[in-house]
């Protein structure tokens, strides 16, 4: 277990700047989600902690020593690679052993790590199939049983469940966390998925363009979203963004409601339109209502409101969960 | 049925294609078997007699046929151990990125498309001659006695001037192979602790072995029939020390005029070369399952 702490770093291909003058410090035991859009520099950023690109300037410590030179293998770190990387000439046996063989682990060791990491990944009957020859969600075990035999000082996740499907992917998250709560392995983990981000961080660093937009715990940033691009990232349906008069009403260029703070009413309210579409979830349900000058507005409504297309609502947003944004999409104190 | 109707159609256009090939490669050999059987000398055209097995012997008793058959696996295995592991060394550094990347790669693969003829005569002259040739003025700047390469080491000169013409093929093989390994692999490797030499050994190596399979496949069918070469350079000599399989039949049919036990002789070398065949299908066959 190590911390990880950035210093300024900073990245460029080219000329091509990918990775502005960045700050992040990450203490033991913690798993931090990196997340945002496709091509917003999170794979680059995990890469150059990696050791698999170097920093075009900055300074990368791990457990306050500087580790910005070193090459990747002495930086103690496991990647699980989104391709997986599995070796497809060696057994599964074979590549969750390979981390230990360049070790130079003697045979019994290496035996019992095996087989202790084939236990708790639930892989003991697959040992000597190759790669191949297995699902997509035992590949992505093998790769993370291949990452925790060399006890790494912390792991690296690079979009690990984005190539399963998604009854799988909720599952394999589970198993991560779960995997996590046992090692209790400092752990960086990279998605596109918000929702990801949300069920598994301690904290997530929500990045856009290759800047830090906001770094916080899940709760925070989905309560107080320090600009407009996380509030319209985080958040499932998202929050409503409005701008125009009923922005300025607040004296704000653009404010946001999530759709849990609006209430409906058949009868009265600040805005009314008509119910583009209802979607029953069962639990809930989703209205989006066409507000004349507004856009669509969503709202969460209980699961058994029955209201159809076409039908005239009127929405009020609670004015105490009501966000503000500057001109500049900077987040304006309540 | 669907399936039926089609495979027959498949099999009627098919048919042009088989039977031509059949005619193509069964009717010489059955020539070739036919004439291996009888007593047919050009120089005496005096009718020939079935005389059944004794071309084989005559073939096979002949002083040369176990050096020949000795030189052929000798070339063979001499060319392939320099093309397979130049190939490898050279694609390795050609994958690298670097200035007139094109440029380089067109002259690394030009000398395949040298005449085996021409090349050998190069060789020949301008290389190996020991008064004009290039090594022997290498040698004299050196002071040293200036080696005649055909006469002294012909064997070796020859697997030289092979190894040189097939070095390119096996090189853009083994280079678009390596092409296609995945980086991401070589990262895990890099992040696993493998150092250079490892990941060569453990990832590099195992992802090459197919296409290595194909380069020794290929150059056994053409190397077992090596010829040309033979033919400008040294003649089969001094003696029959340069002389393989295919030459020892030539020299037999055209320099004795005897048709039969150099049709012999060339039946001796189809059951060779199918016998090689046999092991290079199984080690292939083993590789390209992946
Ligand atoms: N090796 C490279 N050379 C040049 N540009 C690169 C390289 N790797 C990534 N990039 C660029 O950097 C940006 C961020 O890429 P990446 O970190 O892979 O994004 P993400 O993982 O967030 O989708 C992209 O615009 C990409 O084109
Ligand atoms: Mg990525």
């Amino acid at each position: 277990m190590a911390s990880i702490a950035l210093k300024n770093v900073s990245k460029s291909f080219g000329g091509r700047e990918v990775i502005a003058s960045l700050d992040l410090q990450i203490e033991r035991g913690e798993l931090v989600v990196f997340v945002g859009p496709s091509g917003c520099g999170k794979s680059t950023l995990l890469r150059l902690i990696a050791g698999l690109e170097d920093v075009s300037s900055g300074q990368l410590l791990i457990d306050g020593r500087d580790a910005t030179q070193l090459p990747p293998a002495w930086r103690g770190l496991s990647m699980v690679f989104q391709s997986y990387a599995l070796y497809p000439h060696m057994s599964v046996r074979d590549n969750i052993a390979f981390p230990l063989k360049m070790a130079r682990r003697d045979k019994e060791t290496i035996e019992r790590k095996v087989t202790e990491a084939a236990r708790v990944l639930n892989l003991q009957d697959y040992l000597d199939r190759k790669p191949r020859e297995l699902s997509g969600g035992q590949r992505q075990r093998v790769a993370i049983g291949r990452a925790i035999v060399r006890e790494p000082v912390a792991f690296l996740f690079d979009e690990p469940l984005s190539n399963l499907d998604a009854a799988l992917r909720v599952n394999m998250r589970m198993e991560i966390a779960e995997l996590h709560r046992q090692l209790g392995a400092t752990t960086i983990y990279v998605t596109h998925d918000q929702t990801e981000a949300m069920t598994l961080a301690d904290r997530i660093v929500v990045l856009n363009a290759g800047r830090v937009e906001q770094i916080g715990p899940p709760l925070e940033l989905y309560r107080r979203p320090a600009t407009l691009f996380v509030a319209g990232f985080i958040g499932s349906p998202r929050m409503n963004l409005l701008g125009g008069a009923a922005a300025s009403r607040y004296g704000a260029a653009t404010i946001g409601i999530r759709p849990e703070h609006l209430s409906l009413s058949t009868s009265e309210g600040r805005w009314h339109g008509k119910v583009s579409l209802a979607e029953h979830l069962g639990s809930d349900t989703f209205v989006h209502v066409d507000v004349a000058g507004l856009g669509t507005i969503a709202a969460r409504a209980a699961g058994d409101l029955d209201v159809r297309h076409g039908e005239t609502l009127w929405l009020t947003p609670d004015e105490s969960c009501l966000h503000r944004f500057d001109a500049q999409g900077r987040a304006l104190a309540a | 049925m669907a399936s039926t109707h089609t495979g027959a159609t498949a099999r009627l256009m098919l048919s042009p294609a088989v039977a031509l090939l059949l005619l193509w490669m069964a009717v010489p050999l059955a020539m070739t078997l036919w004439y291996s059987l009888h007593d047919y000398q050009l120089l005496m055209p005096r009718g020939n007699d079935f005389v059944g097995l004794e071309n084989y012997v005559y073939f096979l008793t002949d002083p040369a046929f176990f050096q020949s058959l000795a030189n052929t696996f000798a070339l063979l295995a001499g060319v392939l151990a320099i093309t397979v592991i130049g190939g490898v060394g050279l694609a390795l550094l050609l994958d690298r990125p670097m200035h007139g990347q094109g440029i380089v790669r067109l002259l690394v693969v030009s000398p395949f498309f040298v005449m085996p003829t021409v090349s050998a005569l190069v060789w020949k002259n301008m290389f190996m001659n020991p008064v004009n040739g290039l090594f022997a003025w290498i040698a004299q700047v050196f002071g040293m006695r200036a080696i005649d390469w055909l006469a002294e080491a012909p064997l070796l000169s020859l697997t030289l001037m092979v190894a040189w013409g097939w070095l390119p093929f096996a090189t853009l093989i083994l280079l678009t192979a390596l092409q296609s390994l995945d980086a991401e692999q070589k990262e895990a490797a890099e992040m696993d602790g493998a150092n250079a030499f490892a990941r060569f050994i453990h990832i590099t190596l195992p992802h090459l072995a197919r296409a290595i399979a194909v380069v020794i496949l290929i150059q056994t069918i053409f190397l077992l029939s090596l010829f040309a070469e033979i033919l400008v350079t040294t003649n089969g000599g001094p003696g029959t020390q340069s002389t393989n399989l295919a030459y020892l039949v030539y020299s037999q049919t055209l320099l004795r005029f005897d048709v039969g036990s150099a049709s012999a002789g060339g039946m001796v070398a189809v059951v060779l070369a199918n016998i090689l065949a046999i092991f290079l299908m199984r080690l292939v066959g083993k590789n390209l399952e992946r």
